[in-house]
């Protein structure tokens, strides 16, 4: 590889690396501040990604579309989409331990990917979404990646400070009070369940950009773009080796985690075809390993959550 | 349609599915109401048990008489995973366990696609017909399914109701505290939990095999609907599960009259967040964690 | 020499400490009450002689052996049985199979133990097929003296077993009390009621924030100024 090919790629993977960062932060609002176990984060991403998708595409026929709406519209769609399946499972779910909730968003992943295999009037079906804008599509090759790279960046930052400001306010405290303490938690009875309703919605939403952000990365998404058990894993995967209850750790874990995935990619893919297959499933082993060895080894994570006082981590 | 068609095209379909999800979510209750976590590796479990057999069977054996051994594999299998997986979080809130069992159930799913690949496999070829009984159209395989369904049924409530270990068990689901205070050894209660449950495991994702066909995605698919089932029935619950089992396969082969037949699996999701509204502790007035 | 011999002990459920120098003894054949405020650490001290919490000083002697820091399954088998405050029976099962679980330990013939226990609580016996979550507060703390009776213990641990508990069944509990001592149990016993807790005991031990404030018998007690404008609600 050349020196213009490796910046391409290190753009390419910069872009990719702030979506799973998003994905992450979301994930780290839910568990890592308040403790709810997300295990359908695929399912919301799809939805951010189909929603604004269908919005801001071009007509295409057998599938709602053509709308062409601006790309602001399509990301605040995605959010709205993805919180709005969020509320009503958080709703039923959040009055009981988080075991409930993650059941309930198993399910509702498997239904989002039904829907969208099924419903080929809104999603096209298997077929997908194409012609999906991209900001700075019409720019040569490097520039619009850089500026793509810079939007995502910007999105990632402004997630970051939102989420840290809200953490240290008092609403973060008493999330992590609540989180650490099930008996305190008990005992404040509603309120608790509406603070987790945010944050359980607010971190679906996040999710729900990163999808914007994929899709209009992509310029087309389809069913097959999302394997919901292993990408959901890998955000988990992302949060916990970071840092969970800290957001830079959620950031570096995205960035770890996505770089050994694809570098084991790029080698599995050299492998002769008889292994290559069997290489693939291995990997998938690999990371469910390296959770087992997270967990058991450093469950605080590479950067643990700061919290004066505390034990580190759960 | 007739009332024949009926019967014979949904609801013994219906019932023979719903038996094999109880014959899984009595695992998982179990695993629920002992040891206090949701286990999402149960599905994957299952898998692995229905592969086991069918290494059995390709090397000769006959499939009724492989499930008893992939399902004493399964029991040690189980209580491998907890001891290399679970054991050292129990200090740790479950719901850390939780997300261990939800990465075991990813390492167990690739153990099977890269030992037996990921191609649909069967344990016998060849199209059955079935037998006539009074109009009722039943294949062997799926009265075998059932009667090793009771079977396993009647013998795990008997064994749960009369023997030392099986009040134990019972004990600690219902007061863990006071089992401890009466010197129940808890790594005892665990471990025999585990070889029960991955014998179950195996049991039902043989029988998932055997009445249609083996990959390395069937224990996955399953998980909702049993899961569903457990709750459905009341968390910790053996009956419950049965029951529970029973109304979530019935429900999902009539779901075709309400809903497009894609939907199906939508079925059992349904099932659950309506039992979460309307009575969390299930049918049966189960637990609710 | 006394069955149970509590020294100075300090300890707590998580880093601070609750119990901060507590003393106790229990003689043979000897019912002893501890009173003391809500909170006072009656429960705590009752769990630390079982094992329950970190002891972090003193030392608790059992019949002549060192059992600080045992674990709970050692301590049943060395024969001391504990009913806790709340949660002390097996609601989802039989009356008679709360009683198995407390003989849980113990193999060979059980007929005589079982004879017994419903010896001592006849009206249980026409319960024994009932599930124990369905019964009385009364019978449900039958159930649960029962249920710790089954090992044979030389020492019974009651923490308020007539909380909440009509007068009928609160004398009902303490006439049973004096059976079990009567057939050689000592008992030591946590009691919200203080004047007839204090009445019907050999000995007692009023604490109050994790310490020892008073000790002396019922009779001595109950005729203490402090102690009643304390609890005897003057
Ligand atoms: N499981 C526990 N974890 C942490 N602290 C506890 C626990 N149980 C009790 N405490 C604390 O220990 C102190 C003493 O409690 P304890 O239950 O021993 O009081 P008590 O005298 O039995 O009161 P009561 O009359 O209400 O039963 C209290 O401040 C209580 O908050
Ligand atoms: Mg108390």
């Amino acid at each position: 590889m050349d020196l213009l090919g490796l910046a391409n790629y290190a753009v390419f993977m910069g872009i990719l690396i702030g979506i799973y960062a998003l994905l992450s932060l979301g994930l780290n609002i839910q568990w890592g501040f308040t403790g709810l176990f997300n295990a359908g984060i695929a399912g919301f991403f799809a939805v951010g990604a189909y929603a604004s998708a269908i919005l801001t595409s071009l007509p295409a026929s057998g599938r709602l579309g053509g709308y062409e709406l601006p790309l602001v519209v399509g990301w605040l769609a995605s959010m709205a989409a993805a919180a709005a399946i969020a509320w009503p499972i958080g709703k039923i779910c959040l009055r009981f331990r988080s075991d409930y909730l993650a059941i309930a968003t198993i399910g509702i992943a498997e239904i989002i990917r039904l829907v969208i295999r099924t419903e080929g009037w809104l999603t096209g079906g298997v077929r997908g979404v194409t012609g999906v804008p991209r900001p700075f599509g019409d720019l040569d090759y490097m520039p619009s990646q850089l500026a793509y790279l810079a939007i995502v960046a910007t999105l990632v930052l402004v997630a970051y400070l939102l989420v840290e400001r809200q953490v240290k306010a008092p609403w973060g405290r008493m999330m992590r009070a609540i989180r650490d303490n099930e008996l305190a938690a008990a005992a404040m009875g509603k309120q608790v369940e509406a603070r987790r309703l945010q944050a359980f919605v607010f971190g679906s939403a996040l999710m729900g950009l990163a999808g914007a952000l994929f899709v209009h990365f992509n310029r087309s998404i389809t069913p097959e773009a999302i394997d919901p058990m292993i990408a959901t894993f890998l955000i988990w995967i992302m949060l916990i080796l970071g840092g969970s209850g800290n957001n830079r750790g959620a950031i570096l874990g995205a960035a770890v985690i996505w770089i050994i995935w694809s570098v084991s990619e790029l080698l599995t893919d050299r492998l002769p075809t008889e292994i290559a297959v069997q290489a693939k499933y291995a990997r998938v082993f690999i990371i469910g390993l390296t959770l087992q060895l997270v967990l058991r080894f450093r469950p605080e994570g590479i950067l643990p959550e700061r919290q004066a006082g505390a034990p580190p981590h759960r | 349609m007739t009332l024949m068609d009926f019967l014979n095209f949904h609801l013994v379909p219906g019932i023979v599915l719903g038996s094999i999800y109880a014959v899984g979510a009595i695992g998982i209750t179990l695993v629920f109401g002992i040891l206090r976590f949701a286990h999402f590796a149960h599905g994957d479990m299952a898998t692995l048990g229905a592969f086991i057999a069918l290494a059995l069977v390709t090397a000769g054996i006959d499939p009724w008489r492989a499930l008893p051994i992939a399902m004493a594999v399964m029991a040690v299998v189980a209580i491998g995973v907890d001891k290399l997986f679970y054991d050292y979080l129990k200090a740790r809130p479950k719901i850390v366990t939780v997300m261990a069992s939800l990465g075991v159930a990813l390492m167990l799913r690739a153990v099977v696609q890269v030992v037996f690949g990921v191609d649909p496999r069967t344990y016998a070829s060849g199209i059955v017909r079935p037998d006539d009984y009074f109009g009722i159209l039943l294949r062997d395989r799926e009265l075998y399914t059932l009667a090793a369904v009771v079977l396993i049924v009647i013998g795990l409530t008997l064994f749960l109701r009369h023997s030392r270990w099986g009040k134990a068990m019972r004990a600690m689901s219902d007061n863990p505290d006071l089992a401890r205070l009466s010197g129940v050894d808890n790594r005892k209660v665990t471990m025999l939990t585990w070889a029960i449950v991955g014998a179950l495991c195996a049991a039902s994702g043989f029988m998932l095999g055997i009445n249609n066909e083996l990959h390395s995605m069937m224990g996955w698919q399953v998980l909702l609907p049993m899961f569903a089932a457990a709750i459905l029935g009341g968390v910790g619950r053996v009956e419950g599960a049965v029951l529970g089992g029973l109304i979530v396969g019935i429900a999902e082969e009539m779901s075709i009259f309400i809903l497009p037949a894609q939907y199906k699996a939508a079925t059992a999701f349904v099932l659950l967040l309506l039992i979460l509204l309307v009575r969390p502790r299930g049918l049966l007035n189960g637990k609710v964690l | 020499m006394a069955l149970l011999d509590m020294k100075d002990v300090r300890g707590g459920y998580g880093d601070a400490d609750v119990l901060h120098g507590v003393s106790m003894r229990v003689g043979e054949r000897e019912i002893v009450v501890i009173v003391g405020p809500n909170g006072a650490g009656k429960s705590t001290a009752m769990k630390s002689v079982f094992g329950l919490l970190t002891v972090r000083g003193g030392s608790i002697v059992f019949d002549g052996e060192d059992i600080t820091g045992w674990a709970p399954d050692r301590i049943v088998q060395r024969g001391i049985c504990y009913v806790p405050q709340v949660d002390n029976v097996f609601r989802e099962m039989t009356v008679h199979e709360n009683f198995e679980m407390g003989a849980f330990l113990r193999r060979g013939d059980l007929s005589a133990a079982y004879d017994r226990i419903y010896g001592l609580f006849p009206d249980l016996k026409a319960k024994r097929r009932n599930l124990a979550g369905d019964l009385s507060g009364g019978q449900r703390q039958m159930v649960a003296m029962g249920r710790a009776l089954m090992l044979d213990p030389k020492l019974l641990l009651l923490d308020e077993p007539t909380a909440g508990l009509s007068p009928k069944y609160m004398e009902q509990i303490f006439q049973i009390t004096r059976d079990v001592r009567d057939a050689g149990v000592s008992i030591l016993l946590v009691e919200q009621h203080a004047k007839q807790a204090l009445a019907f005991c050999d000995r007692g031990y009023v604490l109050a924030t994790g310490a020892n404030r008073h000790e002396g018998s019922g009779q001595a007690l109950l005729a203490d100024r402090e102690v009643a404008e304390m609890f005897l609600g003057g």
